[in-house]
């Protein structure tokens, strides 16, 4: 089994959130509140859940994790190159021309994210096919999906809700990165998914809630499968989560930082001023 | 005589016994797009996905990035009627999936508007890594449906619902951005895509035979090299489709040879299509009423090119 691990503690969480921030301030445009709310979650699938080779990422028999909340990359890109897929020079670069490292998911400049995404609610019918050929061929990898509360508002999340449990896909674990905001404001108010846990288990999905950022619950719950039936994660996230004055913010949902916030986030994330 | 639905429903299921990578999705449409051969033969490859196209047409995506080359099925206005799915999970992931979409045109009749594909081809034809084809008879269609087996580049193949009579007696290999010149004659070069091959053919007939008939399957690419040679050497080009005269067959012509020098641009251009939204009506009454049958089409050439 190939699998290249993260260093899943606390302060690697802040230095990689650090990372994240600069990487959205030189692109000058993103969308930090999300890469903060999934990066725990994204971090824990790297602590030896997810069976992959950073020198092999097309490895026919890899796990797969498909970012469907597109967004989010910032925190997919600074978590393969700490793995190892690519040199850290690299995430500097985010959203300029000519990188790998586009403003949304690319599988093709970037193999490593699976799935071109972007456009919300299509990663999961994605997963889900790629769940689909496994067990037609067999296969015993595991396709893992990220997707958003936002994004839950997509008919096409709930077209899935219906096809997978058809599909008795017991081999697809979907995480709802649910931080509760999107751009136009609160999930609850702009158009709420409430009660969420209740529907996804009415569509028979095996439904399991954690606190998205506490990443030894979460290593123990991405493992969970039932035979027979794909998984739902309802991970409870903060939008922002890590820096005090991101918090909850929802304007940070899609902005980058100036340099005096860049700075100020980065002395909280760090420890000390930079 | 012979619908093009029909030919690749029983070539997909022919294909399926050598072809262990297909498989192929419908959206509770399998009795009209013809895979419930393929279903019938192979369940395990057969995903019924119910009416839910856009969730058909993504996953197809996801299982044409996974080594299979996936069929997805539904008449061609609900399937380009997902146009964001198509751009992104299919195109932009440049996954092995094609697009068939049958039930193309005014000519599926009786359900009316709704039914009909008629600007399918030209939302598809904007997108990069993309091709098109439309055949014109069962041959065709059986040739098509071997060749993007085997080519892993998305794309989309217009059907009909319509019977078609025969233009290719035997099995020959398709080859895109090639088209076939059915008869040679001079001045006017009449180049139609599926169903309206055969009615440009019957007008040419009834004109006496002197002008070149041209069978454009390939919708995207085109054909290049005769497209010169016709707007080089002709008086009139003239295109036929059963689409919307905006964003199919005809543009694609319009947009090739308006580029060409002046010295090659001697022939005018004429486009026949459908001009306003579809109606209900059988199939015949409605090409006798747009005039898109072989007499109607003698008509139309008459008064356009006053030949």
């Amino acid at each position: 089994m190939h699998t290249q691990r993260i260093e899943n503690t606390d302060a690697r969480a802040k230095s990689l959130r650090s990372t994240i921030l600069k990487m959205i301030h030189a692109g000058k445009s993103g969308h930090p509140g999300g890469s903060f709310s999934c990066l725990d979650i994204i971090m824990t699938l790297f602590d030896g859940i997810l069976r992959h080779d950073p020198k092999n990422p097309t490895w026919e028999n890899r796990d797969r994790l498909i970012l469907s909340k597109g967004h989010g990359v910032p925190a997919l890109y600074a978590v393969l190159a700490e793995v190892g897929y690519f040199p850290k020079d690299w995430l500097m670069t985010l959203r300029q021309l000519g990188s790998p490292l586009q403003g949304h998911p690319d599988r093709i400049r970037m193999p490593a994210t699976e799935a071109a995404t972007g456009s919300l609610g299509q990663g999961l019918s994605i997963a889900q096919g790629i769940a689909m050929a496994a067990k037609l061929d067999g296969s015993d990898y595991h396709t893992y999906c990220v997707i958003g509360d936002g994004e839950t508002q997509e008919g096409q999340i709930w077209e899935v809700a219906m096809s997978a449990p058809k599909f008795k896909l017991d081999n697809l674990t979907v995480i709802t990165d649910y931080n509760r905001g999107q751009i136009d404001g609160k999930t609850d108010d702009v158009m709420s998914l409430e009660p969420l846990g209740a529907k996804w288990k009415a569509f028979n999905w095996n439904v399991v809630e954690v606190d998205g950022h506490d990443r030894a619950a979460l290593k123990k719950v991405l493992p969970t499968r039932v035979a027979g039936k794909p998984t739902m994660i309802i991970a409870n996230t903060v939008k922002g989560k890590g820096v005090s004055f991101m918090e909850g913010v929802i304007d940070w949902h899609g902005v980058a930082p100036d340099d005096d916030q860049l700075k100020k986030a980065c002395s909280e994330l760090e420890g000390v001023s930079k | 005589m012979k619908a093009t639905r029909d030919s690749f429903g029983e070539e997909l299921a022919l294909l399926g016994e050598k072809d262990k990578r297909i498989v192929v999705l419908d959206a509770d449409l399998s009795k009209s797009t013809k895979s419930e051969k393929f279903a019938k033969k192979f369940p395990d490859r057969f995903f019924e996905m119910g009416i839910a196209e856009a969730n058909m047409i993504s996953t197809a995506a996801g299982l044409g990035m996974s080594g299979k080359v996936a069929f997805a099925c539904s008449f061609g206005c609900f399937l380009t009627g997902r146009y964001d799915q198509i751009r992104m999970s299919v195109a932009y992931n440049r996954a092995n999936v094609k697009l068939i979409g049958t039930h193309a045109g005014i000519a599926i009749g009786e359900d009316g508007h709704s039914q009909m594909g008629l600007e399918d081809v030209g939302l598809l034809r904007a997108l990069p890594e993309f091709s098109i084809y439309q055949p014109a008879d069962d041959q065709e269609t059986r040739a098509i449906i071997r060749y993007v087996t085997n080519d892993p580049q998305p794309c989309y193949i217009r059907l009909t619902r319509q019977k078609l009579p025969t233009l290719y007696k035997d099995a020959f290999e398709f080859k895109p951005g090639l088209w076939s010149v059915l008869s040679k004659g001079s001045k006017v070069a009449l180049i139609g895509t599926g169903g309206l091959v055969h009615s440009l053919a019957e007008a040419n007939a009834k004109m006496g035979s002197k002008f070149t008939v041209v069978n454009a399957a390939s919708l995207k690419p085109i054909d290049t090299k005769l497209l010169t040679e016709l707007s080089a050497n002709y008086e009139w080009i003239v295109t036929a489709e059963d689409h919307y005269t905006i964003g199919g067959l005809g543009s694609a012509v319009a947009e090739f040879i308006a580029e060409l020098p002046a010295n090659q641009r001697k022939a005018r251009l004429h486009r026949i299509g459908v001009e306003t939204f579809g109606e209900s009506g059988s199939p015949e009454e409605i090409y006798r009423h747009y005039k898109l049958d072989g007499e109607g089409m003698a008509e139309r050439l008459k008064k356009a090119i006053a030949a």
